[in-house]
């Protein structure tokens, strides 16, 4: 059924027809309507399980309850955003060694200081290395429909999985969604069936303290069974399809760039964006397409040398930036593009929610295209302002000196 | 129906989010796409905000905020002396504004010289909402009068829209300041 609705409230109900066992999360803007649509829904009886909304006083309280929940082997969900993932990083880890089949929401917002609210990624991206699957969500319809997949993900990999929906700009977003059924979701997505669980009449310990004999052993398996998730993310995101009908998640999504010269790459709800700009491009003939990364972790770098191969440059825009990596995403590219001579280049915008507008993006792609861009550039960025402080700085520390 | 985009202006408190909501419901209703993108931050009363409403025949995929608006509501009129208020309104495009002035008493005039007469309502939202609400909230009364003035969209399709947000007497009241606010702009515009 065709309806017009938040978000938030698309990935609630996508989420309430998985029938997971426990719901545990802390609130928190923007991920706070998702779970207030959850509560709302166990408190009324509409999840089809005998689900457990749990409340906590943190985030990190939040996921070690999902740790605990999902070791005695139950469908266990969480969800939260910016400094909310951060808080929970200790856990974080700890869900993804144990090799529990999590799937947590991330709407994603910036991290302070200073403090915003606002929409980027880096929160996700901060936990990109942390062993769990990391797919993207374009619009609410994929987002929804990527939870669905996420539990099987999960739980036939056993690696939990986060499903990052920009903040606001998505989860804050009306748009119709074709919803799901339940015997729909129940065809997809098969009953938990745990790896292994708590028992009480069978104990054992899980996480337990691995000394040097064995611990680089258990690492090097998990990271063996990580790599290995790739192929079955795109099996599952067909078998998606075949039951539901349309196309979303998998590892990667062209859209007009199967030969393009010039191909855009990005993560997220700004791919709808690309595709207006794409559509204007091709009006003029121009060369130039962009490639969606459905699946992020793992990073898909082998698929997406083979899909980009034919291209001439590459101009990835992403909504983070770290201390030392520049934009994590160009990073991940040009380390997959490193035998070609495919030109990379690296486009940071959208930071604390500012909006990344066509004709901003355009006026980029048309440098890129004469091949006149720098290797970094920024959306919109007041240059002026920042090299002002900058002067105004040295000439300070000059003065100290 | 190509691309029709509105762009609310008010403040923190005046339903400016949940008009978008459901204008974007009512466009729905009538089978078509859209999408209300709010750009609040931190929901402080009294703090200006914006909403993005698109309507379209088509998929939106576009996220970036409304530019350049086909119709600016603007519910609260000490916003009126923003320079981002009436920022790329479009030639011929529509504005409603929430007011007990007239447009000359607003002194705007010289800011919408490419606005048709009958393209500009004032409409006195806060009034209607108190008169049949009882309340000061004038989102609804104003898509209601957003219908009257740009034709985008049914009556019927605010009035379900608004029913599908706020249940029982809450939701009657809404409909029935939308419906004067509609019969208001439609009389006004028979005069121009």
């Amino acid at each position: 059924m065709l309806k017009q609705v938040e978000g938030s409230i698309g990935v609630a109900e996508a989420i309430g027809l998985c029938r997971p066992d426990v719901v545990c999360a802390y609130p928190i803007t923007p991920q706070t309507h998702i779970v207030e649509g959850l509560a709302d829904m166990v408190r009324k009886g509409k999840i089809a399980s005998n689900c457990q909304y749990i409340n906590v006083e943190s985030e990190f309280a939040a996921l070690s309850v999902c740790i605990g929940s999902s070791a005695t082997g139950v469908r266990s969900y969480t969800a939260t955003s910016s400094q909310g993932l951060l808080f929970m990083a200790e856990a974080v880890y700890n869900a993804s060694g144990m090799r529990l089949p999590i799937v947590m929401t991330i709407g994603n917002r910036a991290i302070g200081g200073p403090i915003n609210i606002w929409n980027d990624q880096s929160d996700s991206m901060s936990m990109r290395d942390a062993g769990w699957i990391q797919i993207h969500a374009e619009s609410n319809q994929e987002a929804g429909d990527l939870h669905i997949q996420a539990f099987k993900i999960a739980e036939q990999l056993s690696i939990p999985v986060m499903v990052c929906v920009d903040g606001f700009l998505l989860t804050h977003a009306y748009e119709q969604i074709e919803s799901s059924t339940q015997e729909q979701v129940d065809e997809f997505l098969p009953p938990f069936k745990p790896m292994q669980a708590l028992d009480c009449a069978n104990p054992m310990s899980m996480g337990a303290m691995v000394g040097p004999e064995a611990f680089m052993e258990v690492r090097a398996l998990n990271i063996a069974h990580f790599n290995n998730a790739i192929e079955p993310i795109q099996k599952i995101s067909e078998e998606f399809e075949t039951i539901f009908g349309r196309k979303a998640g998998g590892l990667y999504e062209h859209y007009n760039s199967e030969d393009a010269e010039t191909v855009v790459v990005a993560l997220g709800s700004v791919n709808g964006t690309l595709k207006d700009i794409i559509d204007e491009y091709k009006q003029d003939n121009v060369s130039i397409g962009s490639f969606k990364i459905g699946c992020y972790r793992p990073f898909p770098a082998k698929q997406i040398a083979e899909q980009l191969k034919h291209a001439k440059r590459v101009v990835v825009v992403e909504k983070d930036i770290f201390a030392g990596v520049g934009g994590c995403l160009a990073n991940d590219i040009t380390i997959a593009l490193k035998d070609t001579d495919i030109k990379v280049y690296s486009v940071i915008g959208g930071l604390g929610g500012r909006p990344i507008f066509k004709k901003s993006l355009m006026k980029i792609l048309d440098r890129a295209m004469k091949d006149e861009l720098e290797e970094l550039s920024f959306v919109d960025l007041d240059h002026s302002l920042v090299d002002r402080e900058i002067t105004r700085e040295d000439l300070f520390m000059t003065k100290a000196v | 129906m190509s691309l029709f985009e509105v762009r609310i202006h008010g403040r923190g408190g005046q339903g400016v989010v949940s008009a978008a909501e459901m204008l974007s419901v009512a466009v729905f209703t009538e089978g078509k796409h859209a999408q209300a993108i709010p750009s609040f931050g931190s929901e402080r009363m009294g703090a200006p905000v914006q909403s993005f409403v698109r309507f379209s025949d088509h998929d939106i995929r576009t996220r970036e905020p409304v530019i350049e608006p086909d119709c600016l509501i603007i519910q609260d009129v000490t916003l009126l002396s923003h320079e981002s208020t009436f920022a790329g309104l479009k030639e011929g495009g529509y504005v409603l504004i929430n007011s007990t002035h007239t447009i000359e008493e607003l002194g705007i005039a010289d800011k919408l010289k490419k606005i048709p007469a009958s393209h500009l309502m004032v409409v006195n939202a806060t009034g209607l909402a108190r008169e049949h609400l009882g309340r000061p909230i004038p989102n609804a009364a104003l898509i209601g009068g957003f219908s009257a003035i740009t034709g985008q969209l049914k009556f019927e399709s605010i009035e379900k829209a608004i029913h599908k947000k706020f249940a029982g007497a809450v939701g009657d009241g809404n409909v029935a300041a939308a419906r004067a606010a509609f019969n208001e702009v439609l009389e006004a515009k028979g005069l121009n």
